[in-house]
């Protein structure tokens, strides 16, 4: 009897084993070639990244030892600050500007109401254009002289603004086309977050009297909170990269303090327009270690206001 | 009902905001490079010219960055599709060592922001020779850790039992990938197949850093050069603004529910 058993034991732990090694090689396979390929062209350069932040580099002859000087040059570099803080500017303006507005729309696309699937395609279509085409259609509709945005102002009898030459604005004039192009997308993933609300809480309220604006701030807003947050977190890490936009808008004025200069233009002006490889990697490691921060403080503070409760 | 008019105002307005530029775009496109800087503007062309569209075809090569630009999509694309639902089926059903190391590792490449690995692949790809080739524009993205993602999430909800039925006909390991799990996860491949179609036909920094060659241009870099050129006809710059854009604006609108109902799915664009 025991020897039975002893035999069937070892019996199945032969089968596993023999399952799991057949697994092994079928893992090679499945996994071999995207691994491969990550490693190749994202986790081996990440770790490059980081190391030729810490030389001098011409991308030709070989890179020498630079220590802390790149670093240390880039503050002191006025157009880098310059770069840093517009880069700062430009997520802390234009996240809560598109999640706030993404949230309103959403919230009014949620209703039962006609034409709500012309409305989404309306809303949506920046998100599908080109960027680089996105940014030459406003440098045409924001043109001071024949510009169709100064135009309808001056037949308003409003001010007419130089948008991209007025250094004072010319950077809320970029986030303004970037939230245009991009609120569409936290639209949608709103309206996803907000069908997945049960109206058995709309009821109940209702029973119990609540208006429509007590339904928003107490039921509909602390439920969608997850969505909100990742909507944020997302839509803050693809702002502080943004880049064709501002190339476009910027046209050709290298090494100039540009009111809309960002640090990701920074990593293509000195790595490619100007070959100081070094120099542009710690730029763009300053802005890995940005994004990483305030990810990180995404997520602490997330405790004070996303409910993952209902 | 007062309230629903109020709602339709607001949307309305919105939606205005939204389609200006648009009809903008191609209203422009259709002028007469004396009637684009006419003040007071016209709204509509008063005489359309739709010979800009064939002056942008002959100032620049726009058949070819077409060309190129389809090139890199569906090189890119089809090789996604295949190599990251190949991992997600090894993350969703297999038992190997180092499985969640391995697929950690993956996951961590998603915070990796492009700008940072851009320098490094410009030396290793001249290193391979590839710069300025297709390779450059077309291998390393034919790698995403969130195609892996995506579809190791949508995998692990296909019903265990299918593979099980499937492995006792005989079936190899390749076999249940191919003809159990691919076809029930459509609409996860065709989720990733909108995202990285989108993202490869609008790359901009990618393509600008590793061609130079013009008979290497995708339409990004093209009508950015275009812009450098012909910076004040602007007729001849929103002819070319709306050409490069067409393809994806058709894509949209024939594949809307699918790229909406993604979007709910895998979360972002990216």
């Amino acid at each position: 009897m025991a020897n039975v058993a002893t035999e069937h034991r070892t019996g199945t732990r032969h089968t596993k084993k023999k399952k799991l090694h057949d697994h092994r090689l079928w893992a090679v396979l499945f996994v071999g070639p995207v691994f491969l390929g990550l490693f190749t062209f994202y986790m081996m350069p990440a770790l490059a990244s980081f190391g030729l932040a810490f030389t001098f580099w011409d991308g030709l002859t070989a890179p020498s030892f630079a220590g802390l000087d790149n670093i240390i040059a880039l503050f002191n570099s006025d157009i880098f600050m310059r770069s840093l803080v517009n880069t700062i500017v430009f997520t802390g303006v234009a996240v809560p500007v598109t999640v706030s507005l993404a949230t309103m729309i959403a919230v009014l696309l949620n209703q039962r109401i006609k034409g709500m699937i012309i409305y989404r395609t309306l809303y949506f279509l920046p998100v599908v254009t080109m960027p680089v085409a996105v940014g030459m259609v406003w440098l045409w509709l924001y043109n001071t002289e024949f510009g169709l945005i100064n135009y309808v102002l001056g037949i308003i009898g409003l001010p007419e603004p130089e948008w991209l030459f007025n250094p004072n604005i010319a950077l809320l004039s970029v986030i303004a086309v970037y939230v245009w192009m991009t609120v569409g997308n936290s639209v949608i993933l709103i309206l996803a977050g907000l069908q997945g609300v049960s109206t058995t809480y709309y009821e109940a309220s209702k029973i119990d009297g609540a208006s429509k604006m007590d339904q928003f701030f107490k039921i509909t807003l602390p439920l969608i909170t997850p969505t909100l947050f990742f909507v944020t977190v997302t839509s803050m890490i693809t702002s502080l990269q943004v880049f064709d936009l501002i190339f476009v808008m910027i046209g050709d004025t290298p090494a100039i303090v540009n009111p809309i200069r960002t640090i990701v233009y920074g990593v293509y002006e000195s790595g490619f327009m100007l070959s100081q490889m070094g120099y542009a990697s710690a730029q763009a490691f300053i802005l890995f270690l940005m994004i990483l921060l305030f990810t990180i403080i995404q997520f602490w503070g997330q405790k004070k206001w996303v409910h993952y409760d209902a | 009902m007062k309230s629903k008019i109020w709602i339709h105002l607001v949307l309305i307005v919105g939606a205005v905001v939204m389609v200006v530029p648009f009809f903008w775009m191609i209203s422009t496109s259709l002028k007469t490079y004396v009637e684009s800087v006419q003040i007071p503007p016209t709204i509509m062309p008063s005489d359309p010219q739709f010979s800009n569209y064939l002056a942008v075809f002959e100032s620049a090569d726009f058949f070819l960055y077409y060309i190129n630009t389809f090139l890199m999509t569906a090189g890119r694309t089809l090789a996604q599709l295949l190599l990251c639902s190949m991992a997600a089926y090894a993350f969703a059903r297999l038992v190997f060592p180092f499985k969640n190391t391995i697929f950690i590792l993956i996951l961590s490449v998603l915070m990796v922001p492009m700008q940072v690995i851009l320098i490094p692949n410009y030396a290793l790809l001249t290193e391979f020779g590839w710069v300025d080739t297709f390779y450059a524009l077309i291998v390393p993205g034919m790698f995403s850790a969130f195609g892996v993602f995506l579809l190791r999430q949508f995998f692990m909800g296909i019903p265990k039992e299918l593979d099980e039925a499937a492995l006792i006909d005989g079936c190899s390991h390749w076999g249940i990938y191919w003809r159990i799990i691919l076809p029930n996860a459509k609409p996860a491949l065709v989720a990733l197949a909108i995202f990285t179609i989108l993202n490869s036909w609008n790359d901009f920094l990618w393509p600008l850093v590793m061609t130079n060659s013009e008979s290497m241009r995708v339409l990004s870099v093209g009508i950015a050069s275009f812009q450098g050129q012909y910076s004040t006809d602007f007729p001849l710059l929103m002819a070319a603004a709306f050409l490069s854009t067409i393809p994806m604006l058709i894509m949209f609108i024939f594949l809307q529910k699918h790229l909406i109902a993604g979007i709910s799915l895998g979360g972002v664009r990216r």
